[in-house]
């Protein structure tokens, strides 16, 4: 029987305690049990024996950041489609499946103009070669003959 | 439909009585409390299985990766090397703490826990049998797909914390490759979804069979492809080789937990080899029939009618068997998920991307939209189903 109270939640909170628990747990013995003796050559990043250069918070390759856009419109898009899904079965054994086949591909329609989208853009390569134009390539040249 | 726990342990009289004495000697209505202990209790036992389970899979990774190997794997802690995790497990307490000095230590430490909520709190929809179920919520995969990505944040958290050029390099391929094949699991997912009639792990199961054709895996050809898609995407999801870059550690150390040394990298190995189980799982209960036992063994009614059992029992061996049957199909899983570690080489972190967005995303979506006319044009109807109506009817469907 699926319940529509919050009740059936408490498994999901006491699992999370649970978690939370044996982690508490298990750093507390290791705690008790372990050496802690720290020292600043320990304490240095690991990157196999080189002196560490600087900080590994900087700046990072762009495409990481188009990928999570992409994401978040499928994303939503998905979530969006699951309560049309959950009732497309009942529709479909009372014959009256069309209503939903047209909701369905307007829904899966505009995912799929999104992919051909990012495609035609070339946002799903990720190395991404830019074809320059011969305009740019001799606007190009011009500034370095300045130079 | 398939009840939780408590609904399945409400229907005996003894645990009735139980809740009757218990109100009276506390003088109020005790349920709420007893669900709570049953809830708690069944909890309890499901969290040590798991890190059992996820303690055995360490030593079933290597000894079947030795077996392919030719090797002999883990053979000296316990017969056949098999208290092998226990060993690992004391050393990991045993080994010292080391925080970077430039490390941000509340998300250091915040990330292994992060890592571990979200596999625990999926636990909590694991269909293990019709009456072993802690929560059949009514958002049943939608709910899991959510807290799932909790590993995604603790992955990309880890590597960034630590702040090392490693840590951080897979922290971010983990997060983008997470995030990316979460598209083509959801839309298999959706698919399903539709046949199923419903979001909770319920419907999904119980609209299955206990034979192979019942299943939705061979329901028709589009959710045949779709349970590879649905797989390869869940290799992914829990960064198992072919698809293990964020931890690559023939070109990043060790990725996203370079830097954890003890019990946290440790409980970050526990929660990745329980997170696989879990998905593991996810997909018998979506494509490969769940906890269903052929011939309808599974609802105990056979036992009490052929053997003259009370009806308690019968319906207890009904749920071992269907518990035995989850069992079997998930870790015949975990059994593949290991094998294909350990057959195919790793892959790039273009062609990981290349993969899911040109290859797996649209190949979902046809799928998806497959479903969609299957569905409307045959009338819910199975291939089998179809087939054995144009045999004339001669050997119909088995329901």
């Amino acid at each position: 029987m699926t319940s529509y109270t919050l009740d059936v939640y408490m498994p999901v909170i006491i699992l999370m305690a649970f978690a939370i628990g044996l982690v508490l747990i298990s750093v507390f013995v290791a705690q008790i049990l372990r050496p802690f003796k720290p020292n600043a050559l320990k304490e240095q990043a690991y990157e196999c024996g080189e002196e560490p250069v600087g900080t590994a918070w900087s700046n990072f390759n762009v495409r990481f950041y188009v990928v999570s856009l992409i994401f978040i419109v499928f994303d939503v898009e998905g979530a969006l489609m699951f309560p049309v899904a959950s009732i497309y079965r009942k529709f479909v054994e009372i014959g009256e499946g069309a209503v939903l086949v047209g909701s369905l591909l307007v829904f899966i329609s505009v995912l799929v103009v999104g992919i051909v989208y990012c495609w035609a853009k070339g946002d799903l390569d990720w190395v991404r070669s830019f074809q320059l134009s011969d305009e740019q390539i001799n606007q190009l040249k011009g500034i370095e003959e300045k130079a | 439909m398939s009840p939780s726990v408590n609904e399945y342990v409400n229907q005996f009289e003894i645990h009735q009585k139980l809740v009757a004495m218990v109100s009276d000697f506390l003088g109020f209505d005790a349920s709420g409390l007893m669900a709570f202990l049953v809830f708690a209790v069944t909890a309890f036992a499901i969290v040590n299985v798991m890190a059992l389970i996820g303690g055995l899979g360490t030593y079933a990774e290597r000894k079947i990766s030795a077996d392919i190997q030719l090797r002999q794997g883990p053979n000296r802690v316990g017969p056949y090397g098999i208290l092998q995790f226990l060993a690992d497990g004391v050393k990991m307490i045993m080994k010292e703490t080391i925080y970077p000095a430039q490390a941000d230590r509340a998300l250091f430490n915040l990330a292994p826990v992060l890592a571990l909520l979200g596999v625990f709190a999926t636990l909590a929809v694991v269909p293990f049998s019709s009456g072993f179920t802690l929560a059949n919520l009514n958002v049943g995969v939608f709910y899991l797909i959510g807290v799932g990505s909790l590993v995604g944040v603790a992955v990309f958290l880890g590597g960034y914390a630590a702040n090392s050029k490693w840590s951080m390099l897979g922290g971010m391929r983990g997060a983008s490759q997470i995030i990316s094949y979460e598209v083509p699991v959801t839309i298999t997912t959706l698919s399903i979804v539709l046949l199923a009639g419903g979001l909770s792990f319920g419907h999904f199961v119980e609209n299955q069979g206990g034979f192979p054709h019942e299943w939705f895996i061979f329901h028709n050809p589009f959710t045949f492809i779709g349970f590879f898609v649905f797989f390869v995407g869940m290799l992914a999801e829990t960064n198992r080789a072919p698809f293990d870059l964020p931890e690559a550690e023939s070109e990043l150390v060790s990725g996203y937990h370079t830097e954890y040394t003890g019990m946290r990298f440790g409980l970050f190995a526990l929660a990745e080899y329980i997170e696989v189980f879990v998905l593991c799982g996810v997909a018998v209960a979506a494509f490969l029939g769940g906890y269903k036992v052929p011939f309808d063994l599974g609802n105990g009614v056979i036992f009490v009618e052929k053997l003259g059992l009370p009806a308690i029992i019968g319906k207890n061996i009904g749920q071992v068997l269907q518990l035995g049957s989850f069992v079997t199909k998930t870790l015949a899983l975990y059994y593949v998920v290991i094998w294909v570690r350990w057959t195919f080489p790793r892959i790039r972190v273009d062609q990981v991307m290349t993969i899911c967005w040109k290859y797996l995303t649209p190949i979902a979506l046809f799928n998806l939209i497959g479903v969609v006319f299957w569905m409307y044009a045959f009338d819910n109807q199975s291939l089998w189903e179809i087939l054995s109506h144009l045999g004339g009817g001669s050997h119909g469907g088995h329901h």
